[in-house]
């Protein structure tokens, strides 16, 4: 089974899937090891990672030496096509003019997704996470704890191949033994802020990303994987003998020819399809969920994007991980007598409590770094460290303002130079006039790589304010009604930017760093945008019953029991850990039990 | 059919000639009377464009400046990132089509400094004439710096031109260090796939007292 065209769907799915990134991506995975005969539909086109990713390009043989356009909006090389804030035919609305009650929602049409443009952060949420509400009375705890997960994240860590070290750190939970990959040495900036870190209280240590740094156990882990099952096992091995360790060059977020790190067609589509039990259907962009006259789930309507005709997928299940936002879109839009306002929206919670990352950032001229000996710094194609939060004595204490907490990751180094490269040059050269000529070049050459900043993403609370719902006039060009977003920070998020603020200050400072930019007097300016961190997640809360929240522990919608959730949408509350892992994670999970209920003709 | 087909290849080269050196001439008099004034009509590359090919400025939307625009976007880009012992000019590395290409471009943010920079070169010709009688190209390096130290200064005597300096400054730096000829000269010298990562060398540890 393979790669497919609207008129070669065949009949007999067991399940039908909707998007190829990384929920969908592992749901199609698990499932089809198991022999579970699985479709899987995309609305962006095919994409071949081997021979479509500019790894090695420079800036100088980009349009506009690679800066971000309009039609390429993360910049040119960037691994997103068909992608962007802003899609031509495919509009989205907010329902207020003001930026900070605005949501930006970023789409990614190809397959595998965002997969494809992340920086492969793989970090655990921890106990904590899971019980918001417990900890500070706000939020909703998760109608599973840590321990639920926690078997797979280390299968999820195994599969994917994650880098970094055991802490022992209290809520930033370690891997089982033997799970990780060996972390890469720091580079210059990240072990001076190590060790200088430390006067302000600072803990640096290596952070968890999904690159491989030595060959997959091929011999060991598919057994470890997909005990008693001989050509599962078999398959794995053979497609983690395909993947090279990293090469030690090039951004991760164009992508990785040579499959070293994550993206769900190196690791989850290729050997789904390898089990012959896969069909992918690219360029169909779903409409709406069909159900029958019990109200069980019966498939998936879509437009064929080619020809611009309506087909229909058949399916015993249906599992929508479309991206958090367009599956509660899918939801809101399979409207019948039913389900007047909504599938599996009995509760009224469907669009409702969606979070992003809390985010700001600050960055700094490290002195110190001046005339750096040249040397090779690009490391695995991101960052190597990162600061875990700590402060979870003032968080009980409630001496913060806000609950929860907040990561810092780095930007730094001898990285490629970009267009922006001498930017500020002038100040920190300690010159009033606009330098040029050899001059230029000399400080050029000195101040190169001593830029050293800190972004911070940390815990949103869920809130009534944040939510979408169908906007009442507006379509996109397929006739379909788009999402009509609502956003509300509140004093927690306010707060926690303004402590996120000050710590990097602090910090910096510790590193001997000045920062060029005053402080915001107006927190709102210096925190990120609703949407923009690409983390947002809930509109379809797992939640212990069904009067608050759309699924249950499994992802499994409470109305229709034959309809799952497999991206963000389920997340009952976010941690300040980037989402795709917790979301491979929970995918897996669920896919265990769609199996065990089909295998119990439970539905 | 081949007698004509002769002819209109003559009747071309000539006009070109024609053409060629009546620019010259303006150039002196009024330089870039030319000024590509045309609003930008082209393209850009599409939300799909082939991510591994090599581009060049030109191919994927044409490039719009004068040849009098042109000298004088030349000569400045080499007072800028002149060549010295290490490393080649700005010119030399192609940074002049690189600003064409960017003045040219379809998209909305470079519309701003498509004005700014036709407008600060139109300036800078005038100003050297003004001042020396001849076109920015024909100065001599010490005449054009004249010229850009006035630009570069604290407190500059022209605003709007300075703000052109600063902005044709950044972009011809960043179009220079952005070329592997650039990324030399800055000391970049990654982008190079290597068996094993290290870590930072001794050297660059003790130069941050970290050994």
């Amino acid at each position: 089974m393979p790669v497919i065209t609207s008129d070669k769907l065949q009949s007999n799915y067991d399940v039908v899937i909707v998007g190829s990134g990384a929920g969908g991506g592992q749901t199609a995975y698990t499932l089809t090891m198991e022999g579970v005969k699985v479709l899987m539909i995309e609305a962006g086109r095919t994409f071949d990672p081997a021979t479509e990713v500019a790894m090695f390009q420079l800036p100088s043989q980009a349009p506009l030496r690679g800066e971000k356009t309009p039609d390429k909006q993360y910049g040119f090389h960037d691994c997103s096509i068909n992608s962007g804030w802003e899609i031509p035919g495919e509009p989205y609305t907010n329902a207020n003019p003001e930026p900070e009650h605005q949501f930006k929602w970023w789409r990614q049409r190809m397959m595998g997704g965002r997969t494809n443009h992340w920086g492969r952060i793989s970090l655990r949420n921890g106990p904590y996470d899971f019980k918001p509400r417990t900890r500070f009375g706000a939020g909703f705890d998760w109608p599973i704890s840590y321990d639920d997960v926690a078997p797979y994240y280390d299968k999820v860590e195994m599969l994917v191949g994650v880098f970094g070290t055991n802490e022992g750190l209290e809520n930033s939970p370690d891997s089982s033994p033997g799970v990780l990959q060996p972390a890469p040495k720091l580079r210059v900036g990240e072990l001076y802020a190590q060790k200088h870190g430390k006067k302000v209280g600072a803990h640096i240590v290596s952070i968890h990303r999904a690159v491989l740094t030595k060959p997959q156990d091929a011999e060991t882990l598919p057994a470890k994987l997909h005990p008693g099952n001989a050509k599962a096992q078999g398959i794995l091995a053979e497609h983690m003998r395909l993947r090279a360790p990293c090469f030690w060059a090039t951004d991760c977020h164009r992508g990785c020819s040579i499959r070293a790190n994550y993206d769900s067609q190196t690791v989850h589509l290729r050997p789904a399809l390898a089990t012959g039990n896969l069909d992918i259907l690219p360029n169909a962009m779903a409409r709406e969920v069909t159900i029958d006259k019990q109200g069980k789930a019966t498939g998936i309507t879509f437009i064929d994007k080619t020809t611009g005709r309506e087909g229909h997928a058949k399916g015993r299940v249906v599992v929508l991980a479309a991206s958090s936002q367009e599956s509660v879109r899918l939801l809101l839009n399979s409207k019948s007598n039913l389900f007047p306002h909504g599938l599996a929206n009995s509760s009224g919670k469907v669009g409702k409590y969606i979070t992003d990352s809390v985010s700001s950032s600050v960055g700094a001229h490290i002195p110190a770094f001046e005339n750096m000996p040249i040397h090779n710094e690009d490391g695995a194609g991101g960052p190597h460290a990162y600061v875990p939060w700590t402060l979870y004595d003032q968080n009980r204490k409630g001496e913060l303002g806000f609950p929860g907490g907040y990561h810092l990751e780095f930007t730094s180094g001898r990285q490629m130079p970009s267009l922006s490269v001498v930017n500020g040059i002038d100040s920190r050269a300690g010159s009033a006039a606009v330098l040029y000529g050899r001059k230029l070049k000399h400080e050029a050459r000195r101040f190169y790589g001593c830029s050293l900043g800190f972004g911070a993403q940390g815990t949103m609370l869920p809130n009534d304010g944040s939510f979408c719902e169908l906007d009442p006039e507006v379509k996109d060009q397929w006739g379909i009604p788009v999402l009509r977003f609502h956003w509300k920070w509140t004093d927690f998020e306010l707060n926690q930017v303004k402590h996120q603020q000050q710590r990097i200050r602090e910090l910096l400072e510790a590193l001997g760093g000045k920062v060029a930019k005053k402080p915001e007097a107006d927190v709102l300016k210096s925190m990120k945008q609703g949407g923009t961190v690409i983390h947002e997640v809930g509109g379809a809360i797992m939640g212990a019953d069904s009067a608050t929240s759309v699924t249950n522990q499994w992802s499994q919608t409470w109305d229709v029991k034959n309809l799952f959730l497999a991206d963000g949408a389920p997340f009952a509350s976010t941690a300040d850990k980037n989402p795709t892992l917790t979301i491979m994670a929970l995918a897996w999970r669920m896919a265990d039990h769609l199996i065990d209920e089909l295998k119990r003709q439970k539905i | 059919m081949h007698s004509s087909d002769n002819l209109s290849r003559i009747d071309r080269r000539v006009a070109i000639q024609w053409m060629l050196s009546a620019a010259a001439t303006v150039a002196v008099r009024n330089p870039q009377s030319w000024a590509a004034e045309a609003p930008i009509t082209a393209k850009g590359y599409g939300p799909d464009p082939s991510m591994v090919k090599i581009y060049q400025p030109g191919d994927v939307w044409p490039l719009t400046f004068s040849e009098p625009q042109r000298r004088t976007a030349h000569a400045l880009c080499d007072v800028i990132i002149p060549s010295d012992d290490a490393s080649p000019s700005a010119s030399a590395v192609g940074v002049p089509d690189f600003i064409d290409e960017w003045i040219s471009s379809p998209y909305p943010a470079q519309a701003g400094d498509r004005r700014i920079i036709l407008d600060g070169l139109k300036w800078i010709d005038e100003e050297a004439l003004r001042r020396f009688q001849k076109t920015f190209a024909d100065l001599t390096l010490e005449q054009q710096s004249a010229i850009c130290d006035d630009l570069a200064s604290t407190k500059p005597k022209d605003k709007k031109a300075a703000s052109f300096f600063k902005r044709y400054r950044d972009l011809t730096a960043g179009g220079y260090f952005t070329t592997p000829e650039g990324m030399k000269a800055i000391g970049y010298v990654g982008n190079v796939p290597s068996a094993t990562f290290d870590g930072p060398p001794v050297e660059a540890l003790k130069h941050v007292g970290l050994m």
